[in-house]
Protein backbone atom coordinates (compact mmCIF):
# COMPACT_ATOMS: atom_id res chain seq x y z
CA UNK A 1 0.00 0.00 0.00
CA UNK A 2 1.23 3.47 -1.05
CA UNK A 3 1.77 5.93 1.52
CA UNK A 4 -0.08 9.09 0.98
CA UNK A 5 1.88 11.89 1.16
CA UNK A 6 1.54 15.77 1.42
CA UNK A 7 1.13 17.59 -1.82
CA UNK A 8 1.59 20.66 0.22
CA UNK A 9 5.63 19.96 1.32
CA UNK A 10 7.26 20.77 -1.97
CA UNK A 11 11.00 21.43 -2.20
CA UNK A 12 11.40 23.16 -5.96
CA UNK A 13 14.09 24.71 -6.77
CA UNK A 14 14.54 28.58 -9.53
CA UNK A 15 17.63 30.13 -10.59
CA UNK A 16 18.33 33.94 -10.52
CA UNK A 17 19.34 35.59 -13.15
CA UNK A 18 22.97 34.56 -13.54
CA UNK A 19 21.67 31.55 -15.12
CA UNK A 20 20.10 31.15 -18.29
CA UNK A 21 17.00 29.28 -19.22
CA UNK A 22 15.99 26.93 -22.10
CA UNK A 23 12.76 26.70 -20.95
CA UNK A 24 10.51 27.69 -17.97
CA UNK A 25 6.88 26.15 -17.38
CA UNK A 26 4.32 28.41 -15.27
CA UNK A 27 1.36 26.72 -13.37
CA UNK A 28 1.32 23.47 -16.17
CA UNK A 29 -1.17 21.45 -16.15
CA UNK A 30 -2.68 18.56 -17.95
CA UNK A 31 -6.02 17.01 -18.04
CA UNK A 32 -6.89 14.02 -20.29
CA UNK A 33 -10.74 14.64 -20.24
CA UNK A 34 -11.43 14.44 -16.79
CA UNK A 35 -8.43 13.12 -15.66
CA UNK A 36 -6.31 15.79 -14.28
CA UNK A 37 -2.88 13.91 -14.94
CA UNK A 38 -0.80 17.13 -13.82
CA UNK A 39 -0.87 19.83 -11.31
CA UNK A 40 0.58 22.76 -11.36
CA UNK A 41 4.12 22.13 -12.63
CA UNK A 42 6.71 24.99 -11.93
CA UNK A 43 10.21 23.92 -13.91
CA UNK A 44 13.13 26.16 -14.99
CA UNK A 45 15.21 24.28 -16.91
CA UNK A 46 18.94 25.91 -17.28
CA UNK A 47 20.90 25.89 -20.71
CA UNK A 48 23.22 23.46 -21.76
CA UNK A 49 22.58 21.14 -18.82
CA UNK A 50 21.09 18.07 -18.47
CA UNK A 51 17.45 17.70 -16.29
CA UNK A 52 16.21 14.58 -15.93
CA UNK A 53 12.26 13.90 -14.86
CA UNK A 54 12.47 10.80 -12.42
CA UNK A 55 9.37 9.46 -10.62
CA UNK A 56 7.05 6.19 -10.69
CA UNK A 57 4.71 5.50 -13.46
CA UNK A 58 1.58 7.11 -13.92
CA UNK A 59 3.68 10.23 -12.26
CA UNK A 60 2.69 12.73 -15.08
CA UNK A 61 6.81 12.63 -15.95
CA UNK A 62 6.05 11.74 -19.77
CA UNK A 63 2.89 13.66 -19.93
CA UNK A 64 4.69 16.57 -18.73
CA UNK A 65 7.54 16.32 -21.39
CA UNK A 66 4.93 15.45 -24.25
CA UNK A 67 3.88 18.99 -23.60
CA UNK A 68 6.88 20.70 -23.57
CA UNK A 69 7.10 20.69 -27.29
CA UNK A 70 2.85 20.37 -27.63
CA UNK A 71 2.92 16.75 -28.72
CA UNK A 72 -0.04 16.05 -26.56
CA UNK A 73 -2.14 18.88 -28.94
CA UNK A 74 -5.26 16.92 -29.50
CA UNK A 75 -4.77 13.95 -27.05
CA UNK A 76 -4.49 16.15 -24.22
CA UNK A 77 -5.55 19.46 -22.83
CA UNK A 78 -2.50 21.59 -21.57
CA UNK A 79 -2.83 24.80 -19.76
CA UNK A 80 -0.36 27.22 -17.94
CA UNK A 81 2.58 29.08 -19.70
CA UNK A 82 5.55 27.50 -21.35
CA UNK A 83 8.09 29.70 -21.51
CA UNK A 84 10.71 29.64 -24.51
CA UNK A 85 13.19 32.11 -25.72
CA UNK A 86 10.24 35.04 -24.11
CA UNK A 87 7.91 33.43 -25.73
CA UNK A 88 4.49 31.26 -24.09
CA UNK A 89 4.31 28.30 -26.61
CA UNK A 90 1.42 27.59 -25.11
CA UNK A 91 -0.58 29.80 -26.81
CA UNK A 92 -3.20 28.07 -29.36
CA UNK A 93 -1.87 30.29 -32.49
CA UNK A 94 2.20 29.35 -32.18
CA UNK A 95 3.21 27.78 -34.91
CA UNK A 96 3.65 24.09 -33.95
CA UNK A 97 5.67 22.86 -36.42
CA UNK A 98 7.92 25.78 -35.87
CA UNK A 99 8.38 24.94 -32.08
CA UNK A 100 8.63 20.88 -32.62
CA UNK A 101 11.50 22.19 -35.16
CA UNK A 102 13.52 24.16 -31.94
CA UNK A 103 12.67 21.36 -29.53
CA UNK A 104 12.87 18.06 -31.03
CA UNK A 105 12.10 14.75 -29.41
CA UNK A 106 13.18 11.11 -28.88
CA UNK A 107 10.68 8.61 -27.49
CA UNK A 108 11.01 5.42 -26.17
CA UNK A 109 10.74 2.70 -28.18
CA UNK A 110 13.37 3.58 -30.57
CA UNK A 111 11.16 4.74 -33.89
CA UNK A 112 12.89 4.97 -37.20
CA UNK A 113 10.91 5.13 -40.25
CA UNK A 114 11.71 1.78 -42.44
CA UNK A 115 13.39 3.97 -44.91
CA UNK A 116 17.25 3.91 -45.20
CA UNK A 117 19.56 5.65 -42.46
CA UNK A 118 20.14 8.51 -44.50
CA UNK A 119 16.95 9.14 -46.14
CA UNK A 120 15.64 8.66 -41.76
CA UNK A 121 17.89 11.89 -41.25
CA UNK A 122 16.71 13.64 -44.70
CA UNK A 123 13.49 13.53 -43.83
CA UNK A 124 12.63 16.24 -41.83
CA UNK A 125 14.87 18.46 -42.97
CA UNK A 126 13.46 17.80 -46.50
CA UNK A 127 9.98 18.28 -44.52
CA UNK A 128 11.26 21.89 -43.38
CA UNK A 129 12.22 22.67 -46.83
CA UNK A 130 16.05 22.28 -46.70
CA UNK A 131 17.49 21.09 -49.97
CA UNK A 132 20.51 20.99 -51.69
CA UNK A 133 22.68 17.69 -51.98
CA UNK A 134 25.63 18.92 -50.18
CA UNK A 135 23.66 21.01 -47.70
CA UNK A 136 22.19 17.47 -46.80
CA UNK A 137 24.99 15.44 -47.09
CA UNK A 138 27.00 17.84 -44.77
CA UNK A 139 23.90 17.58 -42.44
CA UNK A 140 23.56 14.10 -42.51
CA UNK A 141 27.55 13.24 -41.41
CA UNK A 142 27.37 15.98 -38.58
CA UNK A 143 24.48 14.88 -37.15
CA UNK A 144 25.47 11.39 -37.20
CA UNK A 145 28.30 12.30 -35.51
CA UNK A 146 26.80 14.09 -32.99
CA UNK A 147 24.89 11.06 -32.02
CA UNK A 148 27.84 9.09 -32.53
CA UNK A 149 26.74 7.22 -34.57
CA UNK A 150 28.99 8.18 -37.77
CA UNK A 151 31.75 5.48 -37.56
CA UNK A 152 29.60 2.43 -37.17
CA UNK A 153 27.39 3.26 -40.71
CA UNK A 154 28.91 6.01 -42.64
CA UNK A 155 29.78 2.65 -45.17
CA UNK A 156 25.84 1.39 -44.91
CA UNK A 157 23.95 4.89 -45.30
CA UNK A 158 21.11 3.46 -47.87
CA UNK A 159 21.27 0.41 -45.64
CA UNK A 160 17.60 0.43 -43.72
CA UNK A 161 17.38 1.70 -40.51
CA UNK A 162 15.43 -1.23 -39.44
CA UNK A 163 18.73 -3.51 -39.51
CA UNK A 164 20.45 -1.46 -37.05
CA UNK A 165 20.53 -3.11 -32.93
CA UNK A 166 18.25 -1.16 -30.50
CA UNK A 167 20.86 0.84 -29.58
CA UNK A 168 22.03 2.14 -33.18
CA UNK A 169 18.32 2.83 -33.72
CA UNK A 170 17.87 5.21 -30.64
CA UNK A 171 20.79 6.98 -31.91
CA UNK A 172 20.04 7.10 -35.35
CA UNK A 173 16.53 8.59 -33.70
CA UNK A 174 18.69 11.16 -31.85
CA UNK A 175 20.63 12.03 -35.08
CA UNK A 176 17.60 12.77 -36.49
CA UNK A 177 16.39 14.96 -34.17
CA UNK A 178 19.57 17.23 -33.43
CA UNK A 179 19.68 17.17 -37.88
CA UNK A 180 17.07 20.00 -37.26
CA UNK A 181 19.94 21.86 -35.17
CA UNK A 182 17.03 22.15 -32.10
CA UNK A 183 18.09 24.32 -29.21
CA UNK A 184 16.02 21.85 -26.72
CA UNK A 185 16.39 18.04 -27.01
CA UNK A 186 13.71 16.35 -25.00
CA UNK A 187 13.84 12.27 -24.51
CA UNK A 188 11.28 9.65 -23.19
CA UNK A 189 13.02 7.20 -21.27
CA UNK A 190 15.01 7.15 -24.12
CA UNK A 191 17.16 3.79 -22.41
CA UNK A 192 13.93 1.99 -21.21
CA UNK A 193 14.22 -0.36 -24.27
CA UNK A 194 17.77 -0.70 -24.68
CA UNK A 195 20.63 -3.06 -22.67
CA UNK A 196 23.29 -2.18 -20.75
CA UNK A 197 25.81 -1.46 -23.21
CA UNK A 198 23.63 0.67 -25.72
CA UNK A 199 22.37 2.65 -23.24
CA UNK A 200 25.80 3.83 -22.15
CA UNK A 201 26.81 4.46 -25.26
CA UNK A 202 23.31 6.47 -25.44
CA UNK A 203 24.64 8.12 -22.15
CA UNK A 204 27.88 8.61 -23.52
CA UNK A 205 26.18 10.89 -26.31
CA UNK A 206 23.79 12.98 -24.19
CA UNK A 207 26.65 14.04 -21.74
CA UNK A 208 28.35 14.84 -25.41
CA UNK A 209 25.68 16.92 -26.57
CA UNK A 210 24.50 18.87 -23.74
CA UNK A 211 27.69 21.57 -24.25
CA UNK A 212 25.27 22.22 -27.64
CA UNK A 213 21.45 21.65 -26.63
CA UNK A 214 19.52 21.63 -23.49
CA UNK A 215 18.62 18.41 -22.30
CA UNK A 216 15.51 17.45 -20.87
CA UNK A 217 15.16 13.53 -19.91
CA UNK A 218 12.55 11.53 -18.55
CA UNK A 219 14.05 8.72 -17.03
CA UNK A 220 12.70 5.70 -14.96
CA UNK A 221 16.43 4.80 -13.51
CA UNK A 222 17.82 6.38 -10.82
CA UNK A 223 21.04 5.36 -11.23
CA UNK A 224 20.95 7.11 -15.17
CA UNK A 225 19.67 10.04 -13.65
CA UNK A 226 22.52 10.19 -11.34
CA UNK A 227 24.70 9.17 -14.12
CA UNK A 228 23.82 12.12 -16.78
CA UNK A 229 21.71 14.76 -15.12
CA UNK A 230 22.87 17.58 -13.23
CA UNK A 231 19.22 18.58 -12.83
CA UNK A 232 16.72 16.48 -11.42
CA UNK A 233 13.18 16.64 -11.18
CA UNK A 234 10.87 14.39 -8.67
CA UNK A 235 7.43 13.66 -9.86
CA UNK A 236 5.09 11.91 -7.85
CA UNK A 237 0.86 11.21 -8.88
CA UNK A 238 0.96 14.23 -11.16
CA UNK A 239 2.98 16.55 -8.66
CA UNK A 240 6.26 17.91 -8.95
CA UNK A 241 7.75 17.22 -5.75
CA UNK A 242 11.32 18.42 -5.49
CA UNK A 243 13.89 19.85 -7.83
CA UNK A 244 17.36 19.92 -6.94
CA UNK A 245 20.26 20.03 -8.34
CA UNK A 246 21.17 15.57 -9.18
CA UNK A 247 23.90 15.35 -6.31
CA UNK A 248 21.61 16.89 -3.44
CA UNK A 249 18.59 15.26 -5.14
CA UNK A 250 20.71 11.80 -4.10
CA UNK A 251 22.54 12.91 -1.16
CA UNK A 252 20.69 14.40 0.68
CA UNK A 253 16.93 14.47 -0.51
CA UNK A 254 14.62 17.52 1.07
CA UNK A 255 11.00 16.18 1.75
CA UNK A 256 9.69 12.31 2.83
CA UNK A 257 8.20 11.06 -0.31
CA UNK A 258 11.53 12.16 -2.04
CA UNK A 259 13.45 10.52 0.83
CA UNK A 260 11.25 7.02 0.61
CA UNK A 261 11.48 6.97 -3.33
CA UNK A 262 15.33 7.68 -3.79
CA UNK A 263 15.21 4.65 -0.99
CA UNK A 264 13.27 2.18 -3.07
CA UNK A 265 10.50 2.13 -0.67
CA UNK A 266 8.16 2.41 -3.81
CA UNK A 267 8.32 2.98 -7.78
CA UNK B 1 32.71 -39.74 -8.35
CA UNK B 2 31.63 -43.32 -8.27
CA UNK B 3 28.51 -43.72 -10.49
CA UNK B 4 25.54 -45.37 -8.78
CA UNK B 5 24.71 -48.39 -11.02
CA UNK B 6 21.26 -49.19 -10.31
CA UNK B 7 19.20 -51.17 -11.66
CA UNK B 8 15.14 -51.12 -12.81
CA UNK B 9 13.05 -53.34 -11.40
CA UNK B 10 11.20 -55.75 -13.57
CA UNK B 11 8.18 -54.87 -12.65
CA UNK B 12 8.73 -51.08 -13.52
CA UNK B 13 9.55 -51.73 -16.96
CA UNK B 14 7.11 -54.15 -17.99
CA UNK B 15 4.08 -53.34 -15.90
CA UNK B 16 0.73 -54.43 -17.76
CA UNK B 17 -1.39 -53.20 -15.43
CA UNK B 18 -0.09 -49.57 -16.31
CA UNK B 19 0.40 -50.19 -19.40
CA UNK B 20 -3.44 -50.62 -19.46
CA UNK B 21 -4.32 -47.84 -17.58
CA UNK B 22 -1.96 -45.40 -19.81
CA UNK B 23 -3.29 -46.64 -22.73
CA UNK B 24 -7.02 -47.11 -22.82
CA UNK B 25 -9.27 -44.42 -24.49
CA UNK B 26 -11.02 -41.89 -22.46
CA UNK B 27 -13.94 -39.26 -23.04
CA UNK B 28 -10.87 -37.04 -23.37
CA UNK B 29 -9.16 -38.75 -26.53
CA UNK B 30 -12.44 -39.62 -28.52
CA UNK B 31 -13.21 -35.54 -28.05
CA UNK B 32 -10.32 -35.02 -29.77
CA UNK B 33 -10.65 -37.67 -32.17
CA UNK B 34 -13.94 -36.49 -32.84
CA UNK B 35 -12.87 -33.39 -33.10
CA UNK B 36 -10.09 -33.85 -35.52
CA UNK B 37 -12.46 -36.00 -37.83
CA UNK B 38 -15.08 -33.22 -37.91
CA UNK B 39 -12.27 -30.65 -39.14
CA UNK B 40 -11.27 -33.01 -41.90
CA UNK B 41 -14.36 -34.09 -42.65
CA UNK B 42 -15.00 -30.34 -43.37
CA UNK B 43 -11.16 -29.62 -44.84
CA UNK B 44 -12.07 -32.59 -47.60
CA UNK B 45 -15.46 -31.61 -48.72
CA UNK B 46 -13.87 -27.68 -49.15
CA UNK B 47 -10.60 -29.27 -50.95
CA UNK B 48 -12.79 -31.42 -53.35
CA UNK B 49 -15.46 -29.01 -54.06
CA UNK B 50 -12.75 -26.42 -54.82
CA UNK B 51 -10.64 -29.52 -56.76
CA UNK B 52 -13.69 -30.31 -58.44
CA UNK B 53 -14.49 -26.42 -59.78
CA UNK B 54 -11.25 -26.43 -60.95
CA UNK B 55 -11.21 -29.70 -63.02
CA UNK B 56 -14.53 -28.79 -64.42
CA UNK B 57 -13.89 -25.39 -65.32
CA UNK B 58 -10.53 -25.98 -66.50
CA UNK B 59 -11.83 -29.35 -68.72
CA UNK B 60 -14.54 -27.97 -70.00
CA UNK B 61 -13.08 -24.57 -71.05
CA UNK B 62 -9.81 -26.64 -72.41
CA UNK B 63 -12.71 -28.27 -74.55
CA UNK B 64 -12.93 -25.42 -77.04
CA UNK B 65 -9.35 -25.94 -77.87
CA UNK B 66 -8.81 -29.85 -77.79
CA UNK B 67 -12.09 -30.96 -79.39
CA UNK B 68 -13.14 -27.81 -81.71
CA UNK B 69 -9.84 -27.16 -82.53
CA UNK B 70 -9.68 -23.55 -82.03
CA UNK B 71 -6.38 -21.82 -82.30
CA UNK B 72 -5.42 -20.65 -78.49
CA UNK B 73 -4.04 -17.35 -80.11
CA UNK B 74 -6.92 -16.68 -82.43
CA UNK B 75 -9.19 -17.11 -79.60
CA UNK B 76 -7.48 -14.78 -77.34
CA UNK B 77 -6.56 -12.06 -80.19
CA UNK B 78 -9.87 -12.70 -82.49
CA UNK B 79 -12.24 -10.11 -82.46
CA UNK B 80 -15.36 -11.54 -84.06
CA UNK B 81 -17.29 -13.35 -81.49
CA UNK B 82 -20.27 -15.20 -83.49
CA UNK B 83 -20.03 -18.94 -81.96
CA UNK B 84 -22.79 -20.22 -84.36
CA UNK B 85 -20.74 -19.41 -87.51
CA UNK B 86 -17.93 -20.74 -85.47
CA UNK B 87 -15.98 -17.53 -84.97
CA UNK B 88 -14.73 -17.15 -81.47
CA UNK B 89 -12.28 -14.38 -80.63
CA UNK B 90 -12.82 -13.48 -77.19
CA UNK B 91 -10.64 -10.28 -77.37
CA UNK B 92 -13.76 -7.78 -77.68
CA UNK B 93 -14.56 -9.24 -73.84
CA UNK B 94 -11.04 -9.39 -72.75
CA UNK B 95 -10.70 -5.95 -73.31
CA UNK B 96 -14.01 -4.95 -72.39
CA UNK B 97 -13.23 -6.49 -68.88
CA UNK B 98 -9.69 -5.01 -68.66
CA UNK B 99 -11.15 -1.20 -69.78
CA UNK B 100 -13.96 -1.54 -67.01
CA UNK B 101 -11.79 -2.87 -64.27
CA UNK B 102 -8.56 -0.69 -64.58
CA UNK B 103 -11.04 2.29 -65.16
CA UNK B 104 -13.36 1.30 -62.29
CA UNK B 105 -10.19 1.80 -60.18
CA UNK B 106 -8.59 4.32 -61.41
CA UNK B 107 -11.66 6.23 -60.97
CA UNK B 108 -12.29 5.11 -57.49
CA UNK B 109 -8.61 4.95 -56.18
CA UNK B 110 -8.43 8.70 -55.45
CA UNK B 111 -11.56 8.60 -53.53
CA UNK B 112 -11.10 5.63 -51.56
CA UNK B 113 -7.76 6.92 -50.30
CA UNK B 114 -9.16 10.52 -49.28
CA UNK B 115 -12.31 8.61 -47.59
CA UNK B 116 -9.46 6.30 -45.64
CA UNK B 117 -7.34 9.35 -44.51
CA UNK B 118 -10.20 11.30 -43.71
CA UNK B 119 -11.35 8.61 -41.50
CA UNK B 120 -7.94 7.84 -39.80
CA UNK B 121 -6.29 11.05 -39.29
CA UNK B 122 -8.46 13.71 -39.80
CA UNK B 123 -11.44 12.57 -38.48
CA UNK B 124 -11.34 9.37 -36.67
CA UNK B 125 -14.38 10.01 -34.74
CA UNK B 126 -16.64 11.04 -37.42
CA UNK B 127 -14.91 8.18 -39.70
CA UNK B 128 -15.77 5.52 -37.17
CA UNK B 129 -19.72 6.60 -36.23
CA UNK B 130 -20.76 8.00 -39.49
CA UNK B 131 -18.59 6.93 -42.30
CA UNK B 132 -17.98 2.97 -41.31
CA UNK B 133 -21.58 2.04 -41.53
CA UNK B 134 -22.41 4.15 -44.56
CA UNK B 135 -19.28 1.77 -46.31
CA UNK B 136 -20.53 -1.29 -44.34
CA UNK B 137 -23.83 -0.64 -46.20
CA UNK B 138 -22.09 0.10 -49.24
CA UNK B 139 -20.81 -2.73 -49.39
CA UNK B 140 -23.44 -4.98 -48.59
CA UNK B 141 -26.28 -3.60 -51.01
CA UNK B 142 -26.77 -6.62 -53.67
CA UNK B 143 -25.25 -5.75 -57.12
CA UNK B 144 -28.58 -6.03 -58.73
CA UNK B 145 -29.39 -2.83 -57.20
CA UNK B 146 -27.00 -1.35 -58.17
CA UNK B 147 -27.34 -2.26 -61.93
CA UNK B 148 -31.16 -1.04 -61.44
CA UNK B 149 -29.51 2.17 -60.16
CA UNK B 150 -27.26 2.20 -63.36
CA UNK B 151 -30.02 1.40 -65.45
CA UNK B 152 -32.29 3.60 -64.35
CA UNK B 153 -30.45 6.80 -63.58
CA UNK B 154 -26.58 6.25 -64.75
CA UNK B 155 -27.24 5.24 -68.85
CA UNK B 156 -29.84 7.68 -69.17
CA UNK B 157 -27.99 10.47 -67.96
CA UNK B 158 -25.03 9.18 -69.84
CA UNK B 159 -27.53 9.15 -73.07
CA UNK B 160 -28.21 12.89 -72.63
CA UNK B 161 -24.91 13.46 -71.66
CA UNK B 162 -22.82 12.40 -74.39
CA UNK B 163 -25.55 11.05 -76.73
CA UNK B 164 -26.04 7.65 -78.11
CA UNK B 165 -27.81 4.52 -76.17
CA UNK B 166 -25.78 5.66 -72.71
CA UNK B 167 -25.22 1.96 -72.73
CA UNK B 168 -21.65 1.42 -72.75
CA UNK B 169 -18.19 1.12 -70.81
CA UNK B 170 -18.48 4.62 -69.39
CA UNK B 171 -21.45 3.61 -67.87
CA UNK B 172 -20.70 0.05 -66.47
CA UNK B 173 -17.47 2.27 -65.34
CA UNK B 174 -19.43 4.53 -63.23
CA UNK B 175 -21.68 1.90 -61.57
CA UNK B 176 -18.66 -0.44 -61.08
CA UNK B 177 -16.54 2.67 -59.20
CA UNK B 178 -19.73 2.60 -56.78
CA UNK B 179 -19.36 -1.08 -56.40
CA UNK B 180 -15.52 -1.30 -55.57
CA UNK B 181 -15.53 1.89 -53.75
CA UNK B 182 -15.89 0.64 -50.08
CA UNK B 183 -13.93 -2.66 -50.88
CA UNK B 184 -10.98 -0.37 -51.72
CA UNK B 185 -11.92 2.29 -48.70
CA UNK B 186 -12.21 0.01 -46.19
CA UNK B 187 -9.44 -2.17 -46.93
CA UNK B 188 -7.42 1.48 -47.11
CA UNK B 189 -8.53 2.17 -43.17
CA UNK B 190 -7.54 -1.44 -42.36
CA UNK B 191 -4.03 -0.81 -43.69
CA UNK B 192 -3.65 3.13 -42.45
CA UNK B 193 -4.82 1.96 -39.03
CA UNK B 194 -1.90 -0.40 -39.32
CA UNK B 195 0.83 2.16 -39.48
CA UNK B 196 2.42 2.41 -36.33
CA UNK B 197 1.20 4.85 -33.76
CA UNK B 198 5.00 5.75 -33.40
CA UNK B 199 5.82 6.64 -37.10
CA UNK B 200 3.58 9.42 -37.06
CA UNK B 201 5.04 10.39 -33.62
CA UNK B 202 8.34 11.02 -35.15
CA UNK B 203 7.13 12.82 -37.81
CA UNK B 204 5.44 15.22 -35.99
CA UNK B 205 7.82 15.46 -33.24
CA UNK B 206 10.69 16.03 -35.60
CA UNK B 207 8.10 18.95 -36.92
CA UNK B 208 6.99 17.87 -40.36
CA UNK B 209 3.58 19.09 -40.48
CA UNK B 210 -0.01 17.02 -40.91
CA UNK B 211 0.19 16.90 -44.59
CA UNK B 212 3.45 15.41 -44.62
CA UNK B 213 3.36 13.02 -42.32
CA UNK B 214 0.35 11.49 -44.24
CA UNK B 215 1.64 11.44 -47.43
CA UNK B 216 4.88 10.58 -46.95
CA UNK B 217 5.13 8.73 -43.92
CA UNK B 218 1.68 7.07 -43.14
CA UNK B 219 0.91 6.33 -47.07
CA UNK B 220 4.00 5.13 -47.85
CA UNK B 221 3.94 2.40 -45.09
CA UNK B 222 0.92 1.74 -45.85
CA UNK B 223 1.14 1.20 -49.91
CA UNK B 224 1.19 -2.70 -49.69
CA UNK B 225 -1.94 -2.58 -47.97
CA UNK B 226 -3.35 0.43 -50.26
CA UNK B 227 -2.30 -2.30 -53.51
CA UNK B 228 -4.09 -5.09 -51.94
CA UNK B 229 -6.72 -3.10 -51.40
CA UNK B 230 -6.58 -1.87 -55.14
CA UNK B 231 -6.01 -5.40 -56.51
CA UNK B 232 -9.23 -6.72 -54.59
CA UNK B 233 -11.31 -3.93 -56.12
CA UNK B 234 -10.47 -4.40 -59.24
CA UNK B 235 -10.72 -8.57 -58.58
CA UNK B 236 -14.33 -7.48 -57.68
CA UNK B 237 -14.62 -4.96 -60.44
CA UNK B 238 -13.36 -8.02 -62.92
CA UNK B 239 -15.75 -10.79 -61.44
CA UNK B 240 -19.08 -8.70 -61.56
CA UNK B 241 -21.55 -9.95 -64.01
CA UNK B 242 -24.62 -8.79 -63.40
CA UNK B 243 -24.46 -5.11 -62.38
CA UNK B 244 -22.33 -4.65 -65.88
CA UNK B 245 -24.58 -6.45 -68.06
CA UNK B 246 -27.23 -4.32 -67.26
CA UNK B 247 -25.65 -1.29 -68.23
CA UNK B 248 -22.93 -2.12 -70.81
CA UNK B 249 -25.17 -3.23 -73.85
CA UNK B 250 -23.80 -6.39 -74.50
CA UNK B 251 -22.27 -6.20 -77.71
CA UNK B 252 -19.55 -8.58 -78.42
CA UNK B 253 -17.62 -6.16 -80.46
CA UNK B 254 -14.04 -4.61 -79.59
CA UNK B 255 -15.13 -0.89 -78.00
CA UNK B 256 -14.03 1.94 -80.12
CA UNK B 257 -14.31 3.98 -77.12
CA UNK B 258 -15.81 4.94 -73.74
CA UNK B 259 -19.19 5.25 -74.78
CA UNK B 260 -19.54 2.61 -77.32
CA UNK B 261 -21.73 -0.85 -76.42
CA UNK B 262 -19.24 -3.22 -75.23
CA UNK B 263 -19.13 -7.01 -73.29
CA UNK B 264 -16.91 -8.41 -70.56
CA UNK B 265 -16.33 -12.06 -69.97
CA UNK B 266 -18.82 -11.64 -66.99
CA UNK B 267 -21.33 -10.67 -68.95
CA UNK B 268 -20.82 -12.49 -72.01
CA UNK B 269 -21.22 -15.62 -69.61
CA UNK B 270 -24.79 -14.23 -68.02
CA UNK B 271 -26.10 -13.06 -71.42
CA UNK B 272 -25.06 -16.29 -73.19
CA UNK B 273 -25.06 -19.24 -70.84
CA UNK B 274 -29.11 -20.28 -71.68
CA UNK B 275 -28.82 -20.12 -75.39
CA UNK B 276 -26.35 -22.72 -75.71
CA UNK B 277 -26.40 -26.42 -75.82
CA UNK B 278 -24.17 -28.62 -73.89
CA UNK B 279 -21.06 -29.88 -75.60
CA UNK B 280 -21.19 -27.40 -78.92
CA UNK B 281 -18.25 -25.22 -79.25
CA UNK B 282 -20.59 -21.78 -78.31
CA UNK B 283 -21.43 -23.77 -75.34
CA UNK B 284 -17.36 -24.62 -74.60
CA UNK B 285 -16.52 -21.45 -76.07
CA UNK B 286 -18.08 -19.95 -72.74
CA UNK B 287 -16.50 -21.90 -70.60
CA UNK B 288 -13.16 -20.87 -72.19
CA UNK B 289 -14.38 -17.78 -71.04
CA UNK B 290 -15.41 -18.89 -67.70
CA UNK B 291 -11.34 -19.76 -67.49
CA UNK B 292 -10.05 -17.08 -68.21
CA UNK B 293 -12.02 -15.65 -65.49
CA UNK B 294 -10.61 -18.31 -63.17
CA UNK B 295 -7.04 -17.68 -64.30
CA UNK B 296 -7.51 -14.19 -63.67
CA UNK B 297 -8.45 -14.38 -59.92
CA UNK B 298 -5.55 -16.54 -59.47
CA UNK B 299 -3.65 -14.05 -61.15
CA UNK B 300 -5.16 -11.38 -58.52
CA UNK B 301 -4.47 -13.71 -55.75
CA UNK B 302 -1.06 -13.79 -56.32
CA UNK B 303 -0.31 -10.97 -57.20
CA UNK B 304 -1.90 -9.82 -53.39
CA UNK B 305 0.35 -12.17 -51.93
CA UNK B 306 3.47 -11.06 -53.58
CA UNK B 307 2.79 -7.62 -52.27
CA UNK B 308 1.92 -8.66 -48.70
CA UNK B 309 5.62 -10.85 -48.72
CA UNK B 310 7.28 -7.54 -49.85
CA UNK B 311 5.25 -5.55 -47.34
CA UNK B 312 6.58 -8.27 -44.62
CA UNK B 313 10.06 -7.97 -45.96
CA UNK B 314 10.27 -3.73 -46.23
CA UNK B 315 9.30 -3.63 -42.27
CA UNK B 316 11.36 -7.06 -41.40
CA UNK B 317 14.98 -5.71 -43.00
Amino acid sequence: MLKQYSFEKTAVQTFDDSVSLALKTDNLQVFYGANHAMHDANLEFPKNQITALIGASGSGKSTYLRSLNRMNDGIATVTGKIWYHGVDINEPDVNIYEIRRHIGMVFQRPNPFAKSIRENIVYALKANGIKGKDELASRVEKSLKGAALWDEVKDNLEKSALSLSGGQQQRLCIARSIAMEPDVLLLDEPCSALDSISTVKVEETLLELQKKYSIIIVTHNMQQASRVSSQCAFFHLGHVMEYTPTATMFSNPQIPVTQDYIAGSFG
Amino acid sequence: MEQTNFQLKKQDVQSNEWSARLHHATRATREDWLGRGISYLCIGVIILVVASMLWFITSKGLATFTQNHVNVWQFLTGTNWSPDTGHIGAAPMIVGSFAVTFAAAIVATPFAVGTAIFMTEISPNKGRKLLQPVIELLVGIPSVVYGFIGLAVVVPFMRHLVGGSGFGIISATFVLFVMVLPTITSMTVDSLRAVPRHYKEASLALGATRWQTVSRVILRSATPGILTAIIFGMARAFGEALAVQMVIGNAAVMPKNLISAASTLTSQLTSGIGDTIDGTLPNNALWSLALILLLMSLFFNALVRVIAKRGQLKHER
